[in-house]
């Protein structure tokens, strides 16, 4: 079985309100030095198949055709065998 | 009568608003359509209703938009079939892309629950030929993830092409350039944030929205 995580961001134009807020929470707690905080999230997929490459042209697909938006959104794949 | 198909995702909420709308106030003929089902009646117009499709998961509407019935409804519209997609139905049309753009989570990250003032901007669609071009309407809008955004060569295209069909008064949510609803290049697809089917008797506030559904009717029987 491989494992793939798909981190998936919002794309740089796009506003991220919840990142704003945490951005703004963290720093009434105290950290100033914080320059930016913008919010992803990270799927995982369990995967049975023969190799790695395979694997991720599955992964690729899946992002393709239902987990990604690609009008908002980037992503990046991340292989754990 | 004109029949309209109300489809059923499970989290829909306002499906039995826009049966009520259709069937007890503009009194015409409406059939509930399944998403499970691949093919649909033969009916007028499409209603996508409101509500969570699945939950909401992953993001507004990207579930529903893979659902068995939204291909059958693809074709329909793309052979010209009437489209509405209210609220969580605008977010499927865009998911689906029969309608461009992306809804993202209001600039202020709340849920609005209120009426608001809307502008008909092009009264030349099936769906406002009622209204007056400019006309201030009064239409509720419930929603969280109801900002809508396009990059700037897709607002320039639909501008061009006459394809905003709504905007807010004051902005409630962020949405670019005011949009509350936009329709496609053929004008036989409209998606709207607001809830005409919640303003179609004085008793919730406002009648406004009756006039989406009429129509909707008239455009319908000139066609037939």
């Amino acid at each position: 079985m491989i494992t793939i995580f798909v981190n998936v961001q919002p794309k740089a134009n796009i506003l991220d309100p919840q990142g704003k807020t945490i951005q703004h929470a963290l720093k009434n707690l105290g950290f100033q030095s914080i320059q930016e905080i913008r919010i992803g999230k990270r799927i995982k997929i369990n995967i049975e198949v023969d190799n790695v490459k395979e694997a991720t042209a599955k992964v690729q697909e899946m992002c393709e055709k239902l987990l990604i938006n690609p009008l908002i959104e980037e992503y990046s794949l991340e292989v754990v065998s | 009568m004109i029949k309209f198909g109300v489809v059923i995702f499970p989290g829909s909420n306002c499906d039995a608003d826009a049966i009520y709308a259709v069937s007890q106030v503009a009194k015409q003929a409406v059939i509930p359509i399944w998403h499970k089902d691949t093919q649909i009646p033969d009916v007028d117009c499409i209603i996508l209703p409101g509500g969570f499709s699945y939950g909401d998961y992953l993001r507004p509407g990207a579930v529903a938009s893979r659902s068995p019935v939204i291909q059958t409804i693809k074709r329909y519209a793309v052979n010209g079939g009437k489209v509405i997609g209210i609220c969580n139905g605008f977010q499927v049309l865009v998911e689906t892309n029969l309608l461009p753009g992306v809804l993202l989570t209001n600039q202020s990250t709340r849920f609005i629950s209120r009426m608001v003032t809307l502008e008909v901007q092009n009264n030349e669609t099936p769906f406002t030929c009622l209204f007056q071009k400019n006309q201030s309407i009064r239409i509720p809008i419930a929603h969280k993830d109801g900002n809508y955004f396009a990059d700037a060569d897709s607002i320039r295209m639909i501008q061009q092409n006459h394809q905003i069909v709504f905007t807010y008064q004051n902005n409630p949510n962020g949405s670019v350039n005011d949009i509350a609803g936009i329709c496609n290049r053929e004008k036989n697809v409209l998606g709207l944030m607001p809830h005409p089917e919640r303003a179609c008797e004085s008793l919730t506030g406002s009648s406004d929205g009756l006039l989406v559904f009429q129509s909707i009717v008239d455009s319908c029987k000139e066609t037939k």
